[in-house]
This record gives C-alpha cells, sequence and structure tokens, in this order.
C-alpha cells in the first residue's frame, strides 16, 4: 500500500544551530521536539508515537511526558530518521499510532551528554578495519572513492566542485556555518585530511537538532500548517565495513532504497524538482545521483561541475547548503528532511520557485544503511 | 614498521582461525563446500548459502591494491601521513590493511598493483597480515 496518506504537520530545527554549549543533547532533543509541536499547535499529550536514534525513544518519552502506543529507536547512523518516517507512515496507516513525533538532537561539537563511542576490538570492525589506522568517517567513508575516480575517469577538481556548488546555496542561508563563497582552488588548498579529501571536502562538526510531527492526510487538514504529503518510502542496508562494500563505486543500499520509494510514489525522476542527498563527504551526493537514478554511472561529477545542480539548475540539489556548509552534527539525516520540507512549504531560505516533488535521500554508518523519503506539497 | 599503540584485534571463537593463521605467518580464508564461494571476515556458515558445512583455506597471499586513502591526520601507532588500504585477494574477497616497504604517496600507490602479503607481529599473540609491493612490481 502506497504512503498516501500521511503528511508531515510540524517541522522545525533546534532554536540554535553551531556550536550550543547551554544544552545537553537530549536537550537539543528537546528543543527540537517543543519548536515541533509549537509549530502545529500540540502538546505532548497529543502525541502517541516517538522515535529516535541516538537517544532511546525510551528516555524522550519520559524527558517530554509523553505516552506512546508505538515507539522505533532504529538507529543505523545519519539515515536513521529517513527509516523513521518510512516506519511512523506504515504505522499510521496501520492504526499503531495517531501522531509521531520524530526527534533528533546532537552535541557532535560540545558533546555534553554526547560521549565519545569506541570500536570494540572483538567486533568485526574491531577485528578487520581498525587495527590499520581508521580514524573515524575522514579516512574511511572516502576509502572508496579513488576506485571511483579510476573507473570513471573523475578528477580531484570535479569532487572539489562539489563543495563550490553546495557552497553557493549556503551562501543563501542565513542559517548556515559557512556562507563565504569558495573556488574549487579554496577546496584543492585546504589542509589535506585523507587524501584525495581536503578538509573543505569534508562535512562540518556541529551541535543541533531537529523534530517532525507526521499524522494521517485526513486529520493533517486541521492543523494550521501547509500539510508535506508523504508519497513514497524506502530503506536498506549492506555492510557496517566500508572495505566489504560489494561495489566501491556505487552502493547497494541506495541503490534498494531509492527505487523502492520512487516505485511506491509512482513518479520519474523528471517530476523531481528538489532534491537532497546526505553530504557527510563530497562524493556522496555523486554515488546517489547515480544510485537513485537521475545520471547514468560515471556521469554525476561533471553534472555537478556543470552547474546542473547550482542555484538556476535543472536540479537544485542540497539547497540548505548541506552537510558540507550548512551544518553536520553527526547524524545529518533530520536537516536534509527539514529541508525538504520546508522546500514543500514554501519557507525554504533559498526556496524552489513551484516546487512540488522533493526527494530527500539519507545515508547512514558509511555506506552501511540508507534510507529515502519523497515528498509533495500536493494532496495524492 | 613496529606500531606499538596501532588498535589490536580480539579475537572471538569465530576468528581465532584467523589469527591463529597469521601468528603462524598463514593468510586464511574460508570456503563453502556446498557452492564454493571463498569469504571474508571468518564466520562459521557460508554468506552465499547460508551452508555450515565450510573449510578453511590458506590464501595465495597475492593481492592487488583496490583503493586506498592517504591519512594526513595522527593517530595512535602510525606516523601521518599513512595509507589505509583494502586489497583485492586473489582468492576474490577484500580486506583492509597497510601498505609497507613502499613510499605512502600517490605516485608510489598505484590502483591495481600487485601487492603481497607479509605478517607483522604486533604482541604475542597478534600478528597483522600487511601488504608490500610484489616481488615482481619492485622497480
Ligand atoms: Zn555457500
Amino acid at each position: 500500500m502506497p504512503h498516501n496518506t500521511v503528511a508531515v504537520v510540524g517541522a522545525a530545527e533546534t532554536t540554535k544551530m553551531g556550536v550550543i554549549t547551554d544544552l545537553s543533547q537530549i536537550g537539543l532533543h528537546a528543543d527540537a521536539a517543543l519548536n515541533a509541536m509549537a509549530d502545529c499547535g500540540l502538546k505532548p499529550s497529543d502525541i502517541d508515537g516517538i522515535a529516535c536514534a541516538n537517544e532511546t525513544p525510551v528516555q524522550l518519552a519520559h524527558y517530554l511526558g509523553i505516552t506512546p502506543t508505538w515507539i522505533d529507536g532504529t538507529a543505523v547512523g545519519g539515515c536513521s530518521f529517513m527509516i523513521h518516517v518510512r516506519h511512523a507512515a506504515a504505522a499510521i496507516e496501520a492504526g499503531l499510532a495517531k501522531t509521531i513525533l520524530v526527534t533528533h538532537g546532537e552535541s557532535g561539537k560540545s558533546r555534553i551528554g554526547n560521549p565519545m563511542r569506541s570500536v570494540h576490538p572483538q567486533s568485526l570492525n574491531g577485528q578487520f578495519e581498525q587495527p590499520f589506522g581508521p580514524m573515524g568517517p575522514p579516512s574511511m567513508f572516502t576509502i572508496p572513492v579513488l576506485r571511483y575516480m579510476k573507473t570513471y575517469g573523475v578528477t580531484e577538481e570535479q569532487i572539489a566542485q562539489v563543495a563550490v556548488v553546495q557552497r553557493e546555496w549556503a551562501s543563501k542561508n542565513p542559517r548556515a556555518t559557512f556562507r563565504n563563497l569558495i573556488t574549487t582552488d579554496d577546496v584543492l588548498n585546504s589542509r589535506m585530511i585523507a587524501w584525495p579529501f581536503r578538509l573543505l571536502m569534508c562535512c562540518l562538526v556541529t551541535d543541533g537538532g531537529g523534530a517532525l510531527i507526521l499524522t494521517s492526510a485526513d486529520r493533517a487538514k486541521d492543523f494550521p500548517t501547509k500539510p508535506v504529503y508523504i508519497l513514497g518510502t524506502g530503506e536498506s542496508a549492506e555492510t557496517p565495513m566500508i572495505s566489504q562494500m560489494e561495489d566501491f563505486t556505487s552502493s547497494r543500499a541506495f541503490r534498494v532504497a531509492g527505487p523502492t520509494a520512487f516505485k511506491e510514489a509512482g513518479i520519474t525522476h523528471e517530476d523531481v524538482d528538489h532534491l537532497m542527498i546526505y553530504d557527510a563527504f563530497a562524493h556522496l551526493p555523486i554515488y546517489g545521483l547515480e544510485d537513485l537514478g537521475f545520471l547514468p554511472k560515471g556521469e554525476a561529477a561533471a553534472f555537478i561541475a556543470g552547474r546542473n545542480t547550482a542555484p538556476g539548475g535543472s536540479l537544485p540539489l542540497n539547497t540548505n547548503g548541506g552537510g558540507l556548509s550548512y551544518m553536520h552534527s553527526g547524524m545529518y539525516g533530520m536537516y536534509a528532511l527539514q529541508e525538504s520540507v520546508r522546500q514543500m512549504r514554501g519557507i525554504a531560505p533559498a526556496q524552489i520557485p513551484g516546487a512540488k516533488i522533493s526527494v530527500c535521500h539519507g545515508v547512514g554508518g558509511m555506506f552501511a544503511a540508507s534510507g529515502t523519503v519523497i515528498f509533495s506539497n500536493q494532496a495524492p | 614498521m613496529a606500531t606499538p599503540g596501532r588498535a589490536l584485534p580480539q579475537p572471538t571463537p569465530e576468528t581465532q582461525h584467523f589469527w591463529d593463521g597469521t601468528k603462524a605467518n598463514e593468510l586464511l580464508l574460508q570456503r563453502c563446500d556446498d557452492c564454493s564461494k571463498v569469504y571474508f571476515p571468518p564466520r562459521p556458515f557460508c554468506p552465499a548459502c547460508a551452508s555450515r558445512k565450510v573449510s578453511v583455506t590458506k590464501a595465495s597471499g597475492k593481492a592487488i591494491l583496490y583503493s586506498y586513502v592517504i591519512h594526513h591526520r595522527p593517530a595512535p601507532g602510525f606516523t601521518p601521513p599513512y595509507a589505509i588500504a583494502v586489497v583485492e585477494l586473489a582468492e576474490g574477497p577484500r580486506m583492509m590493511t597497510n601498505i609497507v616497504e613502499c613510499e605512502q604517496t600517490p605516485e608510489a600507490l598505484q590502483l591495481d598493483m600487485p601487492v603481497e602479503v607479509v605478517f607483522e607481529p604486533q604482541t604475542d599473540t597478534i600478528t597483522l597480515p600487511l601488504f608490500r609491493p610484489a616481488a615482481t612490481a619492485k622497480g
């Protein structure tokens, strides 16, 4: 059954973004959740379902004063929120809950109430990857890229262009962390992190949060906000080990989640007005454009460098500035969803005029998992 | 490359044979007795067909450099810049490793170059499988 009967009625980010030293991680969750409830005129007693990833739904239900009939603690990295939306839509359609809060808060920079986690030496990652010196995502998520570059003849300059174009979008967003325009040379001359990746090809590290409130499309009409309907969703998983990806030039999880959502929505790529692809690093929009079927393999880097996803281009991508320039608290997917909702409401800082369909695609871990949500402001 | 301070594996019952193998200077994979799939990392069943009838098999130690990054930031037990690599074994599976006896530069580290396993003891119980340019590939 298509997810054509559920809508987002409440959406908000934390009051502040960036470096937030007066709230712990659970406090960021609560700030976002209270903002989302205020957005649509609800109280905690109106919420009967809750989903979150980096804190348990038990903690958030108790902290916010919610008595749920449905909980989801799916925690598969930064796309957990896309998957929460998918599960929430199914739960509302199945009658398991009427009004669901998906919430996220993350003290990624200040790390208040968010302890550093280490890789357990008995895990597969701990035994077969960690001994060889990776130090988190910048030196792991990037490992497949040389193989992609050799396979398709993609250059470092083209990968740098992803960051350049997204900074143009960020320059239009007052809440973006970085708003000054940059050049390809600026990217290539920024500090080397893990060759071929320089600092400006890597995401920010910030604090923040966001929350969404979903209900049935029938009830959505009674809310003060413009409903944003869920047309289709998808999810998948591949491997917790970057070294064990089936294909270093493509994400299997992307290739399952994306087409599942498109099929359910009953749309084609030509119908898409606005696109978010989770960009923890500059290669992710390239993989995403291809694995979601917008472009043949090997063509996405030139497509981005050719300004097709830039302001004024045919396929506006990561219009908030993305994880590279807007914000990235560690699990970025919630902020991509927020931008899709803003675009569908018509209130985004860099609004795409007349946009009716937005595709929001997330990655979890390092190509470990994926979730896709397709939104529309038109009732299905 | 003595590397005190790097993270070391703690074997589990399912992986003990692999780490016993590296300690004896052998790179051990597993092969499915039913469908012949050769696989890594270790587990007591075949990931292709779920058969529990699997055998340990000694790999040739020959591989190609499949992909990598050159890490420029500090890490315990490493002197940056150092490559974090994935090699593709002649038998098929890929594994993460480091490339030793080789400059850690894009020019020296060419994708698809032949490499061969070398065993580096870390402790009395743990020996890591690293790779170096294959003898035939050395200038
Ligand atoms: Zn088998």
